[in-house]
């Protein structure tokens, strides 16, 4: 099994462990990055979305199609070649942080629009009677409701943020995933591949899984707490 | 001007096209295939998840989770590095086949098990989801009627989870789709690669000996399309279902 049970390939990966972390703190730093531009991006357009304006409604809906109908991979590729050609060149990490930025912007964008259409029609009237302006309404009244909806599905979006890092090593990246494959088909470290795919698939899972755990559990108890707040409702209903 | 009529000469370049629709057949077969096997795996993972839960059956729930949360935490392509080196491949596939090498038969094989495994995971989740949306009364009418478990699965939970998740399931394929293009790593045979591949081997077919940026454009440009256009009528189709879907219960309801 290529060296699962071989205590030499073991100590090869002890010996290099250097390299996997630097991979980690790689993979780490384009995921934050490109999250930030994300949420920028997300925050925006969603909010275009929900405008109400059709000309801006319908910029974050083009957006929101092309993006999320063509690969993640090909965006990368699309956008380091058209750069790397024109003698452009921003970087590898860049390119990633850029192109993941723009990938998952289209995600936040639509969990952000989903989280403001689900909050009544009411409450943006009786806000707007009581004289508070688009982002007074916003902040006060609709983003606190809304918060609670938009929150676990943007955690799986991190966590795919953070796997969806792995395409950066079409382009030759220095990520975890592609610092494993280096380190396995290395002239000198070359061969531990049990142990290193182990350590790199364990180093994914110690940081995705809390996350994703986090998101499934808090969507339990958001189901949870509506079927509550329904019985509560209908028992009200039948009282009057 | 004359590096954008080199590009678009690449495309319409007769045999450089049947080559890009053959990498579109592959992606779509790829992709179907991984989907369909995944809802086989995916539901005998997400049943073992959710019913094997009293006293020895206990360690097929433990190992299910195990599957389904381990998959879902790592990125794809490490699984795809792993299936290269330990997924056997047998022999009946160590020949030329639908126009690929027998190197690259092996490669798609391997391949192909790791996105069927990755895609069984996710698959796992929706179809819990569905199996989640069926009320527990059901069981306790099956179980009245008579019918054995095996029975109450075949023939009322599942058909109703099912029911309820079609539309997440198709959404699968978009995402599986998608996901097809990180075979790009390793092989040249879908889509994705061999449009990279073309795109370094431009200047043999674009008449200037160069390759220039407009190749870039025309070549990923043209791909970006091909996936928009399978993607977004799927997810057209995805939206309708859901449309009416909300509007059954209340017919069926009253």
């Amino acid at each position: 099994m290529s060296g699962l049970f071989s205590a030499e390939a073991w100590n090869k990966v002890w010996l290099y462990r250097g390299t996997f972390l630097l991979g980690l703190e790689s993979t780490a730093l384009t995921a934050l990055f490109g999250l930030i531009l994300a949420l920028v991006i997300g925050i925006v357009l969603g909010l275009f979305a929900t405008s109400g304006k059709k000309p801006l409604a319908f910029v974050a809906r083009v957006y929101v199609e092309v993006i999320q109908n063509t690969p993640v991979l090909l965006q990368m590729c699309f956008l380091y070649y058209a750069l790397a050609f024109s003698d452009l060149s921003i970087g590898i990490i860049n390119t990633g942080i850029l192109t993941l930025g723009i990938y998952h912007g289209a995600y936040v964008a639509e969990v952000v629009r989903a989280g403001i259409e689900s909050i009544p029609r009411g409450q943006f009237e009786a806000a707007a009677s009581q004289g508070f302006g688009y982002l007074g309404r916003m902040y006060y009244i609709i983003l606190p409701q809304s918060i609670k909806i938009i929150l676990p599905p943007m955690v799986n979006q991190v966590v795919n943020l953070i796997k969806n890092t792995s395409c950066l090593y079409i382009v030759g990246g220095t990520d975890l995933i592609s610092v494993t494959y280096n380190f396995v088909t290395g002239e000198n470290t070359g061969g531990a591949y049990a142990p290193a795919y182990i350590l790199s698939g364990l180093l994914f899972f110690i940081v995705c899984c809390p996350l994703s755990s986090l998101a499934s559990m808090w969507e339990i108890s958001l189901k949870k707490r509506d079927v509550r707040s329904g019985q509560k409702a209908r028992s009200a209903e039948r009282m009057v | 001007m004359e590096a954008l009529k080199g590009s678009f000469s690449i495309i319409t370049n007769p045999a450089v096209f049947a080559y890009i629709m053959k990498g579109v057949g592959f992606t779509v077969i790829i992709s179907v295939v991984a989907v369909l096997l995944g809802i086989l795996f995916g539901s005998i993972l997400a049943m073992v998840r959710n019913y094997c839960t009293s006293g020895k059956t206990r360690i097929f729930q433990w190992m299910s989770v195990a599957y389904i949360e381990i998959f879902r935490n790592t990125p794809l392509l490490l699984w795809i590095f792993i299936c290269l080196v330990f997924c056997p491949c047998p022999e009946v596939l160590n020949q030329k086949l639908w126009g690929l090498s027998s190197a690259e038969v092996k490669l798609l094989f391997k391949t192909a098990v790791a996105l069927i495994l990755f895609t069984s995971s996710v698959i796992a989740e929706i179809v819990r989801g569905g199996l989640n949306s069926v009320a527990h009364g059901q069981f306790e009418a099956g179980h009245a009627q008579g019918f054995s478990t095996v029975q109450i699965m075949l023939y009322i939970v599942l058909p109703q989870a099912f029911g309820n998740i079609v539309p997440t399931l198709l959404s699968q394929v978009i995402t599986t789709i998608k996901d097809s293009s990180y075979l790009a790593n390793v092989a040249t045979i879908e889509l994705m690669s061999r449009v990279k591949k073309l795109l370094s081997s431009a200047y043999r077919y674009n008449g200037l000996n160069t390759v220039n940026v407009s190749d870039v454009f025309v070549l990923f440009g043209f791909a970006c399309l091909v996936y928009f256009i399978i993607n977004f009528s799927l997810s057209c189709v995805v939206r309708s279902l859901q449309k009416r879907k909300k509007q059954q219960p209340r017919i069926q309801g009253r």
